[in-house]
């Protein structure tokens, strides 16, 4: 049984039907569900997946445009800003670098280059803190002050003249990597073995995060480049069509796309339901298509590649340019945020540095969060930059703390996680489990693989059991017993 | 300046245990003033009475145990009145404070408190009396008597470790027409008496101090489920399984078996399948482990009535199903997205 079997939408049947679809396929496939009664309730589940949860949106950052800030005065680039190996430095101290300019290149096929988002010199190439806080080694550049916002390192090329191959190097040589936050190389998501084939690219535009707006006004500002991206994508990848899946309260986001849209149908819109955490692939791919990711698959499974709009938008811009990606959309918000809004921010600009410009210098005791509240970190230290992954930085306060430090109580069994959880999980088990430190049981037994570490459980949970905090913990004992 | 370093998420919706609980006592305020409205004093005494004596048994407990202080989980507040409620208005006093005693250390306290429990307190407490004090138990009292915000129903006041007297010749002086001191549901198993549905609803029939309108019952229920503090699967399944039982009985077996209104509105059903059998620690988490487990409940309540010794079935039928949810959440775990089937 190497086949996946789908516990709900697609039947076997449905599968074999999905590797070559015609291009105007019918979005929902709950009609091929092999559950009669549940087919005829398919529309209900139409645009949105089970459970989850609605956080307030928070976004009072929507109505300004993407703004600028002035360039700090040094950047600290570390070497691994992505998922892979750690680029390789091109540069040596002392060295003077024009912004645009390549100064790490890839290593391997999982890595990406690194350009320099500002002229200056480099300062040296040493450990300091990446975004995880942990010391790794990164290039120190000192900006100059007169340093101009234009990019000057670039040659235009003309994709329409490449092949696949040629695309995919050439998305690799600008440093593209999602932007959504796990920094994942574009590249090596677009190269689609030989074996296996991709009939659809889904867009992803649900920004579910609250407070984070930095993908809904790219998605308004550059609709051209999303669309000129989504092509780009497409021809790389070999789909046959796009599905730009938004949520439906990013209503402005859509028309903007609308117009751009193209005759022949290759590229369709779709809204889906405000919901956390309706971002996430497998829930994203349930609310547009009705299918279920296998537990344990990947979206290319089903022929199925997931990119972020805010990755596709800035992808349709740089690689005609050939210009490196060396700043991306940060959304500031938050309670200790002064200045709050969505700004260009060069990659290695410090949280200090960012602070000193936007943030309340009296609040006093804080928590800064790299990305979304749900699912994002906490920084340990205000010495870390912006890397390629970083959607926001929020600012909380100790008013915004206190609910979280409250008492525990114990589990009162009441269901309150089991009815957020989407994986459908049933973390209220998982949870004593934990405690109890049967990790073998909750992996085996409780599906703790498929946890995705969204945070609905925690959310919810009304006796404040750190419960995902837990299973985070009981994946990362799993793996360090057994290394892949 | 400091920096606070947490786990995500930084967000919570802000619901916690205090707050579920106390919505489920203001949820009941309307049944116990309900309660006071046609018993008077009697039932102002015992509500009372049997919250006061379960907050001590939970503090005591704390002490002893040398937890934090949880009366302000206000769990112990919840079985203390729905305790009260189950009991009948005439109950003597001190055998109430002995059922909220017993229904704190042996329901809950002993397992280790508020979410360790696996028996919903409160029944526990009046299982325990049920067994001490059968007589008692079973002695009820006609409601809206003149002068009940007044003067104590005479058993109310028994004197501790006494047996109490005989209220009839109290009844019979209060010239309540066509009281008989029997519940509907005694009346239909001995008698093949059908309640007016009417009295059901008003207050009129004898019944524990809280099961009386089966309508506020659920009203109140309903204020609930729509702030989210209940699982409404629950009370659709007990009810309806017992429903469709009583349905099929009524239909196949003739009149030998009650008609379903007198099963629904009768005894305890409603406030068992409303606010006992929801009872977030002692039911399962799992939907369709719910869905079973009210089904098992409604299924064991119409048995026990339509079949067993007992007129009266709610509460054992909610601690049978208290004892197999665990059992129910084990085999019938969520259905994980993507899983495959086995």
């Amino acid at each position: 049984m190497d086949q996946p079997v789908y516990s709900e939408a697609g039947s076997a049947k449905g599968f074999s039907l999905l590797p070559a679809p015609p291009a105007h396929l019918p979005l929902v496939e709950g009609s091929k569900s092999s559950h009669g009664l549940a087919s005829l309730f398919s529309f209900w589940r139409r645009g949105s997946f089970k459970r989850g949860v609605h956080p307030a949106p928070h976004k009072g950052t929507l109505d300004q445009p993407i703004k600028r800030m002035p360039f700090p005065r040094k950047l600290i680039l570390p070497l691994a800003q992505h998922i892979g190996k750690p680029s390789v430095p091109l540069v040596a101290v002392g060295e003077e670098v024009a912004r645009g300019q390549l100064i790490a290149r890839c290593d391997g096929t999982l890595s990406a280059p690194i350009h320099a988002p500002a002229d200056g010199v480099i300062e040296a190439i040493t450990p300091r803190p990446n975004t995880r806080g942990a010391w790794t080694d990164a290039i120190v550049l000192r900006v100059y002050e007169a340093s101009t916002q234009e990019v000057r390192c670039n040659i235009p090329q003309d994709i329409d003249e490449m092949d696949q191959a040629q695309l995919i190097t050439a998305i690799q040589q600008i440093g593209m990597v999602g932007l959504g936050g796990a920094a994942f190389p574009s590249h090596a998501k677009l190269n689609v073995p030989a074996d296996k084939q991709v009939h659809t690219l889904i867009v992803n535009g649900c920004e579910c995060e609250p407070y984070l707006t930095c993908d809904y006004k790219l998605m308004r500002e550059w609709p051209k480049e999303l669309m000129a991206g989504i092509r780009i994508a497409l021809r790389a990848s070999g789909a046959s069509r796009a599905i730009i899946g938004v949520e439906d309260n990013k209503l402005d986001a859509m028309e903007a796309i609308r117009p751009h849209l193209p005759q022949d149908g290759s590229i369709t819109l779709q809204s889906v339901a405000t919901k956390y955490p309706q971002g996430a692939e497998k829930m994203l791919i349930k609310s547009l298509l009705g299918l279920n990711v296998p537990s344990g698959g990947l979206p290319s499974q089903l022929g199925l590649v997931v990119h972020n709009v805010g990755t596709l938008a800035l992808l349709g811009r740089l690689l005609p340019l050939g210009q490196g990606l060396i700043e991306r959309v940060v959304t500031l918000a938050g309670p200790g945020i002064k200045r709050p809004g969505d700004y260009w921010i060069p990659f290695g600009t410090t949280l200090r540095s960012i602070l000193e410009w936007a943030g309340d210098p009296d609040c006093k005791e804080r928590e800064v969060i790299l990305g979304g509240p749900m699912m994002g970190q906490a920084a340990s230290t205000l010495d870390i930059p912006v890397s390629k992954g970083t959607s926001g930085i929020l600012v909380f306060d100790k008013r915004m703390l206190e609910p979280i430090t409250k008492q525990s109580w114990a589990c009162i069994h009441c269901s309150e996680c089991v009815n957020a959880c989407p994986m459908g999980l049933n973390p209220s088990q998982l949870g004593m489990l934990s405690a109890k430190l049967e990790f073998d049981e909750m992996a085996e037994h409780y599906h703790l693989g498929d946890c995705f570490e969204c945070g609905c459980c925690s959310y919810v949970c009304p006796s404040h059991i750190p419960l995902v905090q837990q299973f985070r913990a009981a994946k990362a004992f799993l793996r360090e017993r057994k290394p892949l | 300046m400091s920096m606070q370093l947490r786990a995500s998420p930084h967000l919570h919706s802000g619901r916690d245990v205090p707050t579920i609980m106390r919505h489920v006592v203001y949820a009941l305020l309307p049944i116990c003033a309900f309660s006071v409205w046609q018993y008077g004093l009697s039932s102002l005494a015992l509500i009372v009475t049997v919250t006061l004596s379960c907050l001590a048994a939970e503090r005591i407990s704390n002490k002893l145990s040398g937890t934090v202080n949880t009366l302000s989980d206000w769990s112990a507040t919840i079985t203390g009145v729905l305790l009260a409620l189950t009991l009948p208005p005439a109950f003597p006093l001190w055998m109430g404070a002995v059922a909220g005693f017993a229904a704190v250390w042996l329901g809950k306290s002993l397992f280790g408190g508020l979410g360790h429990n696996p028996f919903n307190p409160a029944l526990v407490g009046r299982a325990f009396v049920q067994a001490a004090f059968p007589t008692a138990i079973t002695t009820w009292a006609p409601a809206f008597t003149a002068h009940r915000f007044t003067e104590f129903i005479p058993s109310s006041l028994t004197l501790p470790l006494m047996q109490p007297n005989d209220i009839s010749s109290w009844v019979a002086s209060n010239m309540v027409d066509g009281f008989t001191g029997a519940t509907p549901l005694a009346r239909w198993k001995f008698e093949h008496f059908v309640y007016p549905v009417q009295d059901m609803i008003t207050g009129a029939a004898s019944a524990s101090t809280g099961e009386t309108s089966a309508l506020l019952l659920m009203v109140c229920g309903l204020y609930l489920i729509a702030r989210k503090f209940m699982d409404w699967r629950i009370p659709v399944a007990v009810v309806g399984s017992a429903l469709i039982l009583a349905l099929a009985f009524r239909v196949f077996g003739g009149d030998e078996y009650p008609p379903a209104h007198l099963v629904l509105l009768s005894g305890g059903l409603m406030l068992g399948a409303l606010f006992m059998a929801t009872d977030m620690a002692t039911s399962p988490v799992s939907p369709r482990a719910v869905w079973a487990y009210g089904a098992i409940i409604g299924t064991v309540t119409i048995m026990i009535r339509y079949f067993g010794g007992l007129t009266e079935g709610v509460m054992y039928a909610i601690l049978f199903g208290n004892a197999l949810a665990p059992l129910l959440d084990k085999y019938l775990q969520p259905n994980v997205f993507g899983a495959r089937k086995k």
